[in-house]
């Protein structure tokens, strides 16, 4: 299958993928809270594709939700915490940038090997997407293993989530109940992660989470 | 008839090419001036400096051995080559059956040993640390335009540049992403190549920061000249290389008359004016970056065209 309804569905999902890297690749906050918009703007037009190849118009709505709440708001939510922390111009990460982009080489490559094995009969442009849901998802964890600072690992967080609804679109037939239900969490995890920031930055001054494994004595 | 039809065509070819590159050296600069609301130097200034250097006494530091003086030519000849096997105007000239993206890689790549070789020869410190910089950004610029070439040809399946640029001027391409990260990707590769501004400044002096100065710093009068034309040329050639892989739109195919020839010769020259002012564009928004951050602006490169390979391996295993 190579029409171009394959192929504007290939993009899309792998500037999914591209835009993960763009996050792995920035350290300023603020640049990393943009990317995190970017690909809530991609994912939104993805799945928006989505709706119109499959004419599954609940996934319009889906659509709309990644785009009002995950381009707009929780960004902007985001970047008002960085700045009322005033952490904007640090930069931490615990590998290095090199080291970081091939080992998320290698996890986009593990992913594809595995969900084009496991998914045989599947319809391509499911498993297409899949392949990249599970690469977007890695890349989400790698994110959140490789940072030391909380916000970007609530980024790390949130990208991941953006995976999963990429699969879930692929997949065909998520109810859209599912689909709001999740995203009301997503929000409220955002609010539960964004009152502990202020409560580990009250304690400890700081938003890097080595101060937590030194409260609890496990590193010098 | 045709052989000599053939050949004159190729002649020219080799010729443009070799007389447009000052002029486009000269074009940037002259943008990147007027961005910066200075008058600039004319357009036909890098001619006159060429000329002014021929002019010149060459002063040979005492030790320098034969392969310093044999360098420059060596260099020239190297990147003329590779610049003449690029269609600029038309494809499937006479040479083309050779014009291979591997082929063009690998004279580049002697033509920079052959540099780096030169900034070691005569022992100053500047010229080692220069060829030591060039040689640390060629080990990642060099795995980037493989896997880049690798793109490609799996898309065209064929590394000849006539034949990739045929395809892409037929509707079969479609729309593909690996074709965009390879695009931004060569476009990376070609900055640090040139010695651009966010790898290396093309117009200081500066000594912590100059990579492709420090090399050339003994050389002077006419093999000044040769070395300043082949950067030009090499300039040049990665810009008609971006234009005839990715918009090759205006290319006179294989046995077009004159006219449609004329044709491409005028949409060749005005992708290359495109290209110059996008570069000094570019180059006046962006500050040069510390030397230790090109390992990971090109690292995002060989990303690119390796995120490019593996999603042309997911569609076509579909």
């Amino acid at each position: 299958m190579h029409g171009l309804t394959f192929d504007v569905a290939h993009m899309f999902a792998g500037g999914l993928v591209l835009v993960s890297f763009m996050m792995l690749y920035q350290d300023r906050l603020y640049a990393l809270l943009n990317v995190f918009a970017l690909q809530a703007f991609v994912l939104s037009l993805s799945v928006a594709w989505q709706a119109l190849v499959q004419d599954a118009p609940h996934l319009y709505v889906t659509a709309a939700i990644a785009l009002i709440l995950k381009a707009i708001v929780i960004p902007v939510a985001l970047h008002r915490i960085v700045a009322r922390l005033g952490i904007h111009r640090e930069v931490e990460t615990v590998v290095g940038v090199g080291l970081t982009m091939l080992a998320g080489i290698a996890l986009v490559a593990l992913s594809m090997v595995v969900m084009l094995r496991v998914t045989g009969e599947a319809d391509p442009l499911a498993r297409e997407d899949l392949a990249f849901a599970l690469s977007v998802i890695l890349l989400g964890l790698l994110m959140m293993v490789t940072r030391r600072n909380a916000v970007s690992q609530i980024v790390g967080f949130m990208s991941l989530e953006n995976g999963l609804i990429l699969a879930a679109t692929g997949a065909k037939g998520m109810p859209l109940v599912v689909e709001i239900s999740v995203a009301f969490s997503v929000l409220i995890a955002l609010i539960v992660i964004g009152i502990f920031l202020f409560r580990i930055r009250e304690r400890f001054d700081t938003v890097d989470v080595g101060a937590l494994d030194r409260a609890r004595g496990e590193r010098l | 008839m045709a052989v000599i039809a053939n050949l004159a065509i190729q002649f020219v070819q080799m010729l443009l090419v070799l007389l447009l590159a000052p002029l486009l050296t000269g074009f940037v600069r002259k943008v990147k001036a007027h961005l910066l609301r200075r008058q600039g130097p004319p357009l036909l200034q890098p001619y006159r400096d060429l000329l002014r250097l021929m002019r010149k006494e060459v002063v040979l530091a005492e030790n320098a051995s034969w392969l310093f003086r044999v360098i420059p030519y060596l260099i020239l000849a190297a990147t003329w080559v590779a610049a003449a096997l690029v269609p600029t105007f038309a494809t499937g000239l006479i040479f083309s059956w050779s014009a291979d993206l591997i082929a063009i890689v690998a004279l580049l790549g002697s033509a920079r040993f052959f540099l780096a070789l030169a900034g070691m020869d005569v022992g100053t410190s500047f010229g080692g640390i220069g060829s030591s910089r060039e040689v640390m950004i060629a080990t990642l610029a060099e795995p980037a335009m493989i896997m880049i070439v690798f793109t490609l040809a799996l898309i065209a399946g064929s590394t000849q540049l006539s034949t990739v640029a045929g395809l892409m001027l037929s509707s079969g391409v479609g729309l593909r992403v690996s074709l965009g990260l390879a695009l931004i990707a060569l476009i990376l590769v070609a900055l640090a190549e040139n010695a651009r501004i966010p790898v290396d400044n093309p117009a200081t002096h500066l000594e912590l920061t100059m990579v492709h100065e420090a090399m050339v710093l003994e050389y002077s009068g006419r093999h000044l000249a040769v070395i300043e034309l082949a950067a030009s040329l090499k300039l040049l050639l990665y810009m008609s290389l971006i234009a005839c892989l990715f918009v090759p739109w205006g290319l006179a195919p294989h046995g077009a008359g004159p006219v449609a020839q004329f044709g491409g010769a005028v949409a060749y020259i005005a992708k290359l004016a495109i290209g110059g002012f996008l570069l000094a564009v570019f180059e006046t928004s962006i500050a040069k970056m510390r030397v230790f951050r090109v390992p990971d602006f090109l690292g995002a490169a060989l990303m690119l065209g390796l995120l490019g390979t593996l999603l042309l391996f997911v569609s076509r295993s579909l």
